[in-house]
């Protein structure tokens, strides 16, 4: 019987190493090592033999055989199962460069881009953002910042004025805001101090479009009211703002100029780390005329304001060299940025 | 303002013209004043090959109207012909001549380039062509007696000097004249400054020339003073040097001493022949509507109530106050005797005229600044001195007239200055007795005591009138750069509001879409928003730069539109855009009825494609509206647009643009389209998103097909398939939409799958079928049948 077990085994090995699928593993292993498989009958005649000898030795034979052929069963069903896992990863191969199709995300206009990184800038140094109508009362856009009518200043913004009437109102009063800074005064008029805040917006002026004027275009506006505010506070917030947004290397100064509602009024420069200057935009002391048009008393707020254009930092950071481009909506430049 | 730099050193040692390091200090110098220096250019420098040359004879030439032949004598013993197009040449006069081979400062090189065939050799120059300031109105004449052939620099007696341009804002009316520059100047950079001291008297017997000012609100003061012995000539080179410099031509010795005292003491004044002078005196009034007068530079001009005349004592025009004189009232070349006027005009006025007839001139841009009232006496005499160089007869009468109205300005204005308010406001530590130092150099006089102090404010301040502007004054000389930089301390901290944050938001889901920011004109051309089928009314602007912008737009639709357009017409199809910006609906409140607004276009693409863009949007928001196809938005697809139903109020549209609204913008693609009121969107805050608990038991799908009419909404399906599901169904989607064979005309098959599970146990058949029952029942309201 010894003989037919190693004889049994010997040819059952042989079928396992020629397996050469998974399917064949799984067949052979119900044929040798299953429950109804040779083996197992084999283990059932044991009985008829005629010793316990006989029946110790050739049950040990049995048992070493099956112990055999499972681990002959693992090895090879585990080198056939790698050969197919080789063979389908294989057989997938793709040529990803074949996949490079023109991307599809959406491009934000650059005045926005421009616009949420000033926000985030003017965010981080304390400030809200704060909005307002685009059409706007002449005495919004005009006289509350110290410029009464027939004030010749008033001449210097190139107002377009629209055809609404308010009610009880006179014609020509009403505009379209030549900067933001009417926003400022109605956070002033609706907001107990203090104040930090920043007014981003659409701004108008009858301008013909050039290379670097638009008639439409936009602007961010800083107004800052609280107790003790100076000057120094002002070139100190321009400063920072400086550093934040173009970098370290960047420095700011203030120089004498004027406008209406602030005094002393400033141009601010910014110099680049190699030394030449931009002209960025202007800035003052809120005006006491403007503070009390806002019902705020000059002796106890003081404040400063700041603006400066929106577009030209958007035209600057990506090279463009012409405005009108930048309100076109041509494909091609919508999807270089 | 153009200043000469060797004409601002007459009033104090600011820096040699041929000294770069000192010509910077200058120029920083008067930045720090708010003087912003936009260029400093030398010039004087002189240009080799161009001579003195005398006309001996001009002769005009049939073929060509605008030049003359004119032919030089240029010492050489040799005469020259030379084309020329200035008409302030005569035979005799002594010009500048550029021959051959010159290479003129701009560049050009003169050949001998010819007009009609007949070559010129040569060619006459301007001071702009020479590079001796802005004057390009005719040829710069040399002094009579000038060598022929000597060059022309050494005739003129020029020497390097540099010209600066500086801005002067509204707050610096006195930095239209040197003299006021200088002040300022010298007191910021520490030197000596010296005023011109006339040395002229008035000697001459006393004549009047009387003076009425009618409209005294216009003109506060108009002083007319006789000078006698005057003999009209050219004037010496030094004066014309400086006019040209100032862009100035030099005309004669009366006209360019006029010019030199406005330049210098910013006093614009004017000088009438007082033999032609009808009824020898002057009447000062606004004009009666209509009224005609020829000025100064040829043009007659209808004139109205709004724009004042300087008449003569007959009531006759004889120019336009503080504008420009009238064409009949200059001096001529046989004048012996002058009324010079002196006056000064309200800012406000002269506005109003500059803005109404576009007559602009460099004496209304000082009256429209605001020139000094009392500057009037010491500029007579300067005038008078200066014209006594070339006129050593000249007499200055007494008894001039100087007539002033109420609305004069008084001489000795005063503020009271708080040092602490100084303080509050720039930051500084001054104490009172440190304004003096500061103020007193540039004419506010500091007197009295204490932490109060009263300035008397300088007459040719009129910009300052409060204390604060004094307070600026002392922030620039004291030096902004000195102001020192701190950062506010605040209690409040930065932040986007959830209005800001949620826009982003809509920005952040329409790119991540692959929808791309457009941002075309607001101003509309009239009749686009009916092209886009919309409603035409709208406000207009006024004062339009074209009319095709002269609309407000109501919606973004039309902007969008033309950029497809014109996309398209690039073979640039299939863009997908979206604008958020301002509409201006009309109102009949106190502004119009002004929102923010989103619109997308999908160019190339149907309906189904704004639909699932306004889906992807809402869920973000977490917002919900009803699609209602029952009505139609104005100029979109008849039968492929719904409006956004969000409670009552409409909050936009979704669809497709109709088709004759695209043939109207030429746009040849289907165009899809989603509006939205984006104040509605981003005002609703919607509540955080609340935890429902995840069942662990088995989940089963259910898949149900019913066949319903077209007309009802698979939305009202859906609605009645989650409530015959009752509370087992989690989740329910329609994955199949079927028109054709087996399902009845008119109708379709809607296929929903349903999961159904229970929060605490195993589903069981039973279950499923109630469900199934609950479905079928609802749905049969609708009259849908389930399909088996």
């Amino acid at each position: 019987m010894i003989t037919d077990i190693t004889a049994a085994k010997d040819a059952a090995l042989a079928h396992i190493v020629a397996a050469t699928t998974v399917d064949e593993i799984v067949a052979l292993a119900t044929r040798y090592a299953g429950k109804k498989g040779e083996f197992a009958n084999l283990k059932k005649q044991l009985g008829g033999l005629d010793t316990i000898d006989e029946k110790k030795a050739a049950g040990a034979a049995v048992n070493d055989a099956m112990i055999a052929i499972d681990a002959a069963l693992d090895e090879r069903r585990s080198v056939l199962k790698s050969a197919a896992l080789v063979a389908q990863v294989e057989g997938e191969r793709l040529d990803l460069t074949e996949f490079f199709a023109a991307p599809t995300r959406g491009h934000a206009h650059l005045v926005t881009q421009a616009w949420e990184r000033l926000e985030d800038v003017f965010v981080g140094l304390g400030f809200t953002v704060a909005e307002g109508p685009e059409i706007e009362t002449d005495w919004h856009n005009f006289e509350a910042l110290n410029m009464p009518i027939g004030h010749p200043a008033r001449g210097e913004w190139d107002t377009l004025f629209v055809d609404h009437v308010p009610p009880d109102g006179q014609p020509g009063t009403t505009v379209l805001r030549t900067h933001t800074s009417p926003v400022q005064i109605r956070t002033m008029l609706a907001e107990e101090p203090p104040i930090y805040i920043v007014a981003p917006g659409r701004v108008f002026r009858r301008d013909t479009p050039d290379a670097t004027h638009m008639p439409v275009f936009h602007q961010i506006e800083g107004l800052v009211i609280d107790r003790n505010i100076t000057m120094a506070d002002l070139a100190g917030t321009i400063d920072a703002f400086t550093k934040a947004y173009f970098g370290p290397g960047f420095n700011s100064r203030l120089r004498p100029s004027y406008f209406p509602f602030t005094e002393p009024s400033a141009e601010f420069d910014i110099q680049r780390p190699d030394g030449s200057w931009i002209e960025l935009g202007g800035s003052g002391m809120v005006h006491p005329n403007v503070l009390l048009a806002c019902n705020l008393d000059p002796d106890e707020w003081s404040g400063f304001a700041f603006g400066f254009g929106i577009d030209r930092m958007a035209k600057e950071r990506h090279g463009v060299g012409d405005l009108r481009d930048m309100y076109a909506d041509d494909k091609r430049f919508v999807e270089q940025f | 303002m153009k200043i000469l730099l060797s004409w601002l050193n007459e009033y104090g040692d600011f820096g040699d013209p041929t000294d770069a390091v000192a010509v910077q200090r200058v120029a920083d110098a008067l930045t720090s004043l708010g003087l912003e220096v936009e260029s400093a250019d030398v010039i004087g420098e002189t240009v080799d090959g161009v001579v003195a040359a005398r006309i001996n004879r001009l002769e005009g030439h049939p073929d060509a109207a605008k030049v003359q032949r004119v032919y030089v004598d240029a010492g050489d013993g040799q005469e020259r012909h030379v084309w020329c197009g200035a008409d302030n040449i005569s035979e005799g006069d002594i010009v500048p001549l550029a021959t051959l081979g010159t290479q003129m400062p701009n560049g050009m090189k003169i050949e001998r380039r010819g007009i009609l065939g007949i070559d010129s050799e040569g060619m006459l120059c301007s001071a702009q062509e020479l590079g001796l300031g802005d004057d390009h109105s005719g040829i710069r004449l040399l002094p009579a007696g000038t060598q022929l052939g000597q060059p022309y620099g050494e005739a003129l007696g020029l020497s390097l000097d540099v010209l600066i341009d500086a801005d002067v804002t509204r707050n610096l009316p006195h930095c239209f004249g040197y003299v006021g520059i200088a002040r300022d100047l010298a007191a910021k950079m520490g030197v000596d400054f010296r005023p011109p001291i006339p040395a002229t008297v008035i000697t001459g017997d006393a004549r009047t020339t009387p003076v009425e000012i009618v409209d005294g609100d216009r003109c506060s003061r108009f002083a007319s003073t006789v000078i006698s012995g005057v003999e009209v000539k050219p004037s010496p080179e030094w004066m014309a040097n400086r006019l040209a410099a100032a862009g100035m031509r030099s005309i004669s010795n009366v006209v360019d001493v006029s010019n030199y005292v406005m330049l210098e003491l910013n006093q614009p004044n004017h000088a009438y022949d007082l033999d032609t002078l009808g009824g020898g005196g002057f009447r000062v009034r606004v004009a009666s509507d209509g009224e005609h007068l020829t000025t100064l530079d040829g043009q007659e001009r209808a004139f109205s109530s709004a724009d004042l005349l300087i008449c003569d004592g007959n009531d006759t025009p004889i120019g336009v106050g503080g504008v420009m004189g009238g064409l009949d009232s200059e001096i001529s070349s046989g004048t012996t005797t002058v009324a010079l006027e002196m006056a000064w005009f309200s800012p406000i006025g002269i506005g109003q005229t500059v803005t109404r007839t576009n007559l602009r001139s460099e004496a209304s841009t000082r009256f429209e600044r605001g020139v000094d009232p009392h500057g009037m006496p010491l500029a007579v005499l300067r005038f008078a001195e200066l014209l006594s160089e070339t006129c050593p007869d000249l007499v200055v009468h007494a008894g001039g007239a100087d007539a002033q109205s109420s609305d004069l300005m008084p001489a000795d204005r005063t503020v009271s200055v708080r040092v602490d308010a100084v303080n509050r406001v720039l930051g500084t530590t001054l104490v009172a007795d440190d304004l003096p130092a500061l103020l007193d150099p540039i004419g506010y006089t500091v007197s009295g005591a204490g932490e109060t102090r009263t300035v008397v404010l300088p007459t040719w301040r009129l910009d300052s009138t409060a204390e604060i502007d004094v307070v600026e004054e002392i922030a620039k000389h004291y030096g902004y750069d000195r102001l020192g930089s701190s950062v506010p301390k605040s209690v409040l901290h930065g932040g986007l509001t959830e209005r800001q944050q949620r826009r982003r938001l809509v920005r952040e889901v329409l790119l991540g879409l692959g929808i791309s920011e457009a941002m075309p004109n607001p101003f509309l051309a009239p009749g686009a928003l009916a092209k886009a089928g919309l409603p035409a009314q709208a406000i207009s602007i006024t004062n339009p730069l074209v009319t095709e912008e002269s609309v407000l737009r109501t919606s973004l639709r039309p902007g969008l539109l033309e950029v497809i357009a014109y996309n398209e017409s690039h073979r640039q199809a299939g863009m997908s855009l979206f604008e958020i910006g301002h509409v201006y609906p009309p109102s009949e409140s106190e502004l119009p009825a002004e929102y923010e607004a989103l619109t997308v276009v999908l160019a190339g693409r149907e309906a189904p494609a704004a639909v699932a863009v306004w889906r992807e949007l809402a869920a973000n928001l977490g917002f919900g509206a009803r699609v209602d196809q029952s009505k139609v938005p104005a100029g979109l697809h008849a039968t492929r647009s719904a409006t956004l139903q969000a409670g009552k109020a409409p909050l936009g549209a979704v669809g497709e643009v109709a088709p004759e609204v695209l043939a109207a913008f030429e746009v040849t693609e289907r165009v899809a389209i989603l509006e939205v009121n984006l104040d509605e969107l981003l005002d609703r805050n919607a509540k955080p998103a609340q935890w429902k608990q995840t069942s662990r038991q088995p989940s089963s799908d259910l898949d149900l097909a019913f066949t319903l009419s077209n007309n009802v909404p698979a939305e009202k399906l859906e609605k009645a398939v989650r409530q015959g599901a009752g509370k087992l169904l989690v989740d329910v989607s329609l994955f199949d939409v079927y028109r054709g064979t087996g399902v009845a005309e008119g109708h379709r098959s809607l296929g929903y799958r349903l999961r159904l599970q229970a929060g605490d146990r195993t589903l069981t058949d039973a279950d499923i079928a109630s469900v199934r029952r609950g479905v079928e029942a609802a749905a049969a309201k609708l009259g849908a049948e389930l399909r088996s």
